[in-house]
């Protein structure tokens, strides 16, 4: 027996269903207990249960329909309806878009109560950053800096490479890297666009000021680490 | 006929090309902003108080792209054929009136009455280019099927897949809707006596009533075959950009480009003034046309504000619609002209016949072309769309077979 034959067994006998299927795609009949072509194959299982597809009976065109007329009219009054309706445009640059509060835009190097750089250059962030764009050179930091090793000699994202997805921030024990809610970003050259560290932290300066503080760090729970005294 | 007079003529002609051109830049950013609208947006505002500007803007650029001529095409046609759209489309405008016209007179008797009555036409104004142009309406027609040459030659010369299959669909859309759209027209010019576009205008002017009223079903017939012939949506599937790039100006760039554009919104502009003509009376408005009789040009410029008002009303109607009513497959667009407005076109000249033959009320006729079209959604009830739309024999696949294989058996 040949493989295709079974196949064209299970064919003929196929219950007739009523419309079409729009979850489908195609008309598929109930498969019968007893097919299996020769190699054993069951068929794949519909991705749905059978008891979720909604059969759509094909709406039968009436007089009306067939006349044009009517559904025509219906047609030009939603058209014309929103020609007249709310419209949704923002004109940019005279108005601001309101963005959520968990938008992921530039970064920012955060400081602490004293003004320093709260980063203690851990590479958290440039380990897990996807497009490899943090560049952190860390350096011992000053003794009077009481509570931690490190900080950050030069901290350098660049902008063009970062694919904005925030994994920097989750990933920072100390929520010293955070994404504002600056969207737009602009330069005349590559180099201009790769941010190092008094940029990030006069980006800090900014937002704070403005009072567009990100949500994300800010609300509930804050990392562990975070809270320690620095 | 009138005198020629240069000055005139030649102020008549720039000042219609002018205007037409102007027309059709302002209707680019007519579509737009409608588009925009309906879509509940905004649409160009930047150029200018309001956009008001953009159409210079846009002119400005075509001009200012390069022109880019691609190695693969052939030079002579492509070049051709932006010309040849432009040229015959704008041609079509000539014997078309803009404004308040004078009827030329019928034939008379005798030399000397023949003479009396054509001094007394050449003694009054016409806002036509050529007026008392018997042929009319046949001449705006033979030049619309001469426009897809345009299409053709742009569509052959790309010697690109895309672009040629968009000239091929045009050429048969365009040559299929030829028929219904000649044919609708037919009881117009029975009715009248004349295939004169002065004289439909003045025909209706007179009676007080517009040919709309008694040729209903000539003017949904008309109204759709127009917008077929124009290559408007529904019926754009020439340069449907969703299935062919373009269509047939898929290679074209810079001013050719534009020119491509300009001669479907001349063809616009024309169907306007002629759907206006023939169906809603011309220059006529319920005798509010005759209000400045008196001093010659306010009623001059009365009558083609009216005229002109009636276009682009048929214009902002071809934008709403384009939004309104999805793109037609081409077999439904073929099945449409060939089985449905044909044969209610050939019904309608028949009514029209029997209706003058007898002697009957025009009012009849109103009557009888809602009746074929009551009738025709009957037919349509009554055979499911099984002629109109035949419904291709579905094989349901078998269950169980594994992604990707098409079932191939009997």
């Amino acid at each position: 027996m040949k493989p295709g034959f079974a196949l064209e067994t299970g064919f003929q006998e196929c219950e007739e269903k009523p419309g079409f299927a729009l979850e489908t795609g195609f008309q598929e009949c109930e498969e019968k207990p007893g097919f299996q072509s020769e190699t054993g194959f069951q068929g794949f299982p519909m991705p749905m249960a059978e008891s979720d597809v909604r059969w759509v009976e094909e709406p039968k065109l009436g007089f009306w329909d067939q006349l044009y007329i009517p559904a025509m009219i219906d047609g030009l009054k939603t058209t014309v309806g929103h020609m007249f309706g709310k419209k949704v445009t923002e004109q940019y640059p005279e108005q601001e878009p309101k963005l959520p509060p968990n938008y992921r835009g530039v970064h920012r190097l955060n400081r602490d109560g004293e003004g320093r750089v709260k980063c203690v250059a851990c590479y958290m962030c440039a380990t897990a950053c996807p497009a490899h764009c943090i560049d952190i050179v860390a350096a011992p930091s000053p003794p009077e800096w009481t509570g931690r090793e490190k900080y950050p000699e030069t901290f350098v994202i660049d902008e063009l490479r970062c694919i904005y997805c925030g994994m920097c921030e989750e990933a920072c024990p100390v929520d010293a890297i955070e994404l504002t809610t600056l969207y737009d970003l602009t330069g005349l050259s590559r180099e201009q666009m790769v941010f190092d560290k008094e940029k990030l932290l006069s980006v800090f300066d900014t937002t704070t000021n403005a009072g567009t503080d990100p949500i994300r760090t800010k609300s509930g729970r804050l990392g562990p680490a975070s809270d320690m005294p620095i | 006929m009138p005198t020629f007079d240069f000055t005139t003529l030649a102020i008549i002609i720039v000042g219609l090309m002018g205007g037409v051109l102007g027309v059709v830049g302002y209707l680019t950013l007519a579509e737009r902003k409608v588009s925009a609208w309906i879509q509940d947006r905004i649409g160009p505002n930047r150029v200018g108080p309001g956009g008001l500007l953009q159409p210079l803007a846009d002119g400005g650029k075509f001009f200012l792209k390069e022109e880019v001529i691609p190695k693969h095409v052939d030079r002579a046609f492509y070049l051709m054929a932006p010309a040849v759209a432009v040229i015959t489309s704008l041609m079509a405008i000539s014997v078309v009136p803009f404004g308040g016209t004078v009827a030329p007179p019928p034939p008379q008797a005798d030399v000397a009455a023949y003479t009396a009555a054509q001094t007394e036409y050449r003694s009054k104004f016409s806002a036509v280019m050529a007026p008392a142009i018997d042929v009319g309406i046949l001449y705006v027609f033979a030049l619309g099927s001469l426009a897809v040459y345009g299409v053709i030659l742009a569509g052959w010369s790309a010697n690109n897949k895309y672009s040629l299959l968009g000239a091929l669909r045009s050429s048969a859309q365009i040559i299929s809707y030829e028929i219904p759209l000649g044919m609708s027209v037919l009881g117009v010019f029975l009715l009248v006596g004349s295939l004169n576009l002065e004289s439909i205008a003045g025909w209706q002017a007179d009676r007080g009533y517009w040919l709309v009223l008694i040729q209903p079903l000539a003017f949904g017939l008309f109204l759709v075959s127009a917008y077929a012939e124009g290559s408007r949506l529904p019926f754009d599937l020439p340069e449907a950009e969703q299935e062919l790039v373009g269509g047939y100006h898929t290679e074209y760039s810079s001013m050719k480009l534009g020119l491509m554009l300009m001669a479907e919104y001349v063809h616009l502009v024309t169907a306007g003034f002629i759907v206006s003509i023939l169906f809603f009376g011309g220059w006529s408005l319920f005798g509010a046309e005759a209000i400045f009789d008196g001093t010659p040009w306010l009623a001059a410029v009365w009558k083609a504000a009216i005229l002109i008002g009636k276009m682009l009303a048929y214009c902002g109607f071809a934008l709403l619609v384009r939004w309104t009513i999805p793109r037609f497959r081409f077999d439904q667009l073929m099945s449409i002209a060939w089985k449905v407005l044909i044969p209610l076109a050939i019904a309608n000249v028949i009514a029209v016949i029997v209706v003058k033959q007898y002697g009957w009320k025009l009012g009849w006729l109103t009557i009888l072309s809602a009746g074929l079209f009551v009738l025709m959604g009957i037919v349509s009830v009554k055979w499911r769309g099984s002629v109109t739309m035949p419904k291709r024999a579905v094989r349901k696949l078998p269950p169980g077979l594994p992604a990707g294989v098409t079932y191939a058996g009997k």
